[in-house]
């Protein structure tokens, strides 16, 4: 077990190394930052001492070198557009993202197992086809439309729910949280939803089709056989072995949420890192979008690493395997 | 006493060209007694246990004229009840140990759960049973096997590993579909004591079905012989000699003898049949 997760930390590092040089392969590729930071007016003087303030004049490598010894330590230059630090800017924002993600997470983690299980358990009854019919919409609608929708709906025509921003928020610390305001609740309703109905959608119809073929096992009809009851035949017994693959798709998509993120983050002008990601490409602005190239391949590796150990965690299988 | 009787009960499963029926008319009855089921493969051995157990799925269709268990009809028992007699008082081993465990469930841990019908046992004694049982069916190291995963233990131990858990139910039928073909002979000797002693002294009644003609005509009481969904010869035990079909003296012929004296043992001719 040791060995098997030593192992895959190493080849996340791995992958972060790469991701990092094309992150850090924008500052020499994409358009040019001095350009971009000065104006018009400029002087070969003024081109000059920004070029060695950014450390622009240095070799590939040795700039590559010094991005990511920065980038470790947190630090990911200075913003061209705001003059101010990445990470402050980043850090500043992330709350909105996180809370934003972490709530769309739950409710389709949570709703899509559930409703997988009912659909699967109750496979011939009206509520289940009905379900499953309605499940084809949230895979097939694009995020935007739905944002679209509920705000038309919730926000326009009813007028219950705010249709954009989050709220008001209370400060703990350096962390700005909505969740301690019934404004900032209520803001988070609708863009949750957007951002989760896909991954809902997507685990409730795996948990659906992975149970349904666990039910079929025969370690079910000995279950059965044994006189064991429905709950523990379908609770225990089913869904235990269902978890092994889903595991693996909600890990992935929990990274997707937040990728994903910057669509939902548009459509509500919700203040998070995706909506800044958007401002800075439209700025060129290098570093910011660097770093959040950074943060997301970080966040995906991780989560995916967290996966593979829980997989093996729930499956005893794998243990002896890896 | 009779505990189980059956009459023309057939099992049919719809297929391209309309239905197929795989257990066709079978009737036997079954009291507190060793009863042996043989029949070539897919001659819809374990299909009949199923049908008695109620758990064809659908598919699957399962009628009879008469199906009872302890005076109860069984065709019209709701789900409900059905499932209350399965485990305490109707049981079946399935035939193979690898699929019939659950590979994610500690063996100690799918012993127990069963004792939760007998309901009121503390955690202490569901594990000092478990453990017992484990100890009948001859596993050296009981505590240390109940934390073993079924992938982990050899298909033999499986198949004790079942029959521990039947062991620990107690049920008054008990249908076990080859419990012992990945035995050796000396623990199958074992295990068909621990079966052996259900039936005497608790009174069990045992479907045992088995592809071992000799095993079977040796230990059971009764052996029906099935051939293609059908009861084709039935017989008391030590009679194997007098089987009068076909299927049944070609298979006796094609086993070998301690005192053979042939060069080749002759192959079951289907044409006679
Ligand atoms: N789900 C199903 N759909 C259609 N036919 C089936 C199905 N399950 C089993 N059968 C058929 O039923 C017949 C009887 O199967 P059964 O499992 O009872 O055989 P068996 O006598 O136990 O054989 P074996 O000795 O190999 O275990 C077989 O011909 C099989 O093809
Ligand atoms: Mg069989």
């Amino acid at each position: 077990m040791l060995s098997f997760i030593i192992k895959r930390v190493g080849q996340s590092i791995l992958v972060l190394l790469i991701t990092g040089l094309v992150a850090f392969s924008m500052f020499t590729f994409v358009g040019d930052p001095i350009d971009n930071m000065l104006g018009q007016e400029r002087t070969m003087e003024d081109v000059e001492r920004l070029r060695q303030q950014l450390g622009l004049d240095q070799p590939f490598i040795v700039q590559y070198y010094r991005f990511l010894e920065q980038a470790v330590q947190g630090n990911f230059g200075v913003s061209y557009r705001q003059g101010r630090p990445v990470a402050e800017i980043l850090l500043e924002r992330a709350p909105a993202t996180l809370e934003l993600a972490a709530v769309s997470g739950i409710f389709a983690i949570v709703l899509g197992i559930a409703l997988g299980v009912f659909t699967a358990i109750r496979r011939d009854g009206v509520a289940a086809n009905l379900i499953m019919s309605a499940s084809l919409i949230g895979v097939s609608l694009p995020t935007f439309l739905i944002g679209i929708l509920l705000i038309y709906l919730f926000s326009v025509e009813l007028g219950w729910l705010p249709s954009f921003g989050r709220g008001e928020t209370v400060k703990i610390g350096g962390w700005s949280t909505g969740f301690l305001t019934e404004s900032g609740l209520k803001a988070l309703i609708l863009p949750s939803i957007t951002l989760g109905l896909y991954q809902m959608t997507l685990i409730m119809r795996l948990v659906r089709s992975e149970m349904l073929e666990v039910l079929r096992q025969d370690y079910i009809r000995f279950a059965k056989a044994r006189g064991l009851s429905d709950r523990v035949i379908n609770f225990r017994h089913a869904l235990k072995n269902t978890m092994v693959p889903v595991i693996t798709v909600i890990g992935l998509q929990l990274g997707s949420i937040i990728a994903f993120a910057i669509i939902t983050e548009t459509v509500f002008q919700w203040p998070g890192v995706g909506l800044l990601f958007i401002n800075a490409i439209q700025f060129v602005d290098i570093p910011v979008m660097a770093a959040y190239l950074m943060l997301i391949s970080v966040m995906f590796v991780g989560i995916n690493l967290l996966v593979d150990i829980l997989y093996a965690f729930i499956d005893p299988r794998l243990r002896v395997a890896a | 006493m009779t505990l189980l009787s059956v009459e023309n009960l057939r099992v049919t499963f719809p297929s391209d060209h309309g239905p197929v029926e795989v257990v066709r008319g079978l009737s036997f009855t079954l009291g507190r007694e060793r009863l042996g089921i043989v029949g070539e493969s897919g001659s819809g051995k374990s299909m009949t246990g199923r049908a008695v157990m109620g758990l064809v799925a659908p598919p699957g269709r399962v009628t009879a004229d008469r199906l009872e268990f302890e005076g109860r009809d069984l065709r019209s028992l709701p789900e409900r009840e059905f499932r209350a007699l399965r485990g305490p008082r109707m049981s079946m081993v399935l035939q193979d140990p690898r699929y019939s465990l659950n590979p994610v469930i500690r063996i100690g841990a799918q012993i127990e759960e069963a004792l939760a019908v007998h309901g009121n046992l503390t955690a202490k004694d569901r594990r000092t049973r478990m453990l017992d049982a484990l100890n009948a069916v001859r596993i050296d190291d009981p505590e240390r096997v109940a934390r073993l995963y079924p992938h982990e233990v050899s298909g033999g131990m499986g198949q004790r590993v079942m029959i521990a858990m039947m062991v620990v139910l107690e049920p008054a039928l008990m249908i076990a579909d080859e419990p012992t073909s990945a035995l050796d002979v000396s623990v199958r000797g074992q295990v068909l004591d621990i079966l052996d002693d259900l039936v005497k002294r608790r009174g069990m009644g045992l479907m045992l079905i088995s592809h071992d003609l000799n095993m079977v005509a040796r230990w059971c009481d009764r052996i029906l012989v099935m051939y293609r969904g059908e009861v084709v010869e039935e017989l008391g035990a030590g009679a194997l000699h007098q089987a009068q079909h076909p299927y049944t003296r070609g298979l006796i012929a094609s086993l070998p003898r301690l005192d053979e004296t042939r060069d080749r043992l002759p192959v079951l001719d289907r044409s006679l049949l």
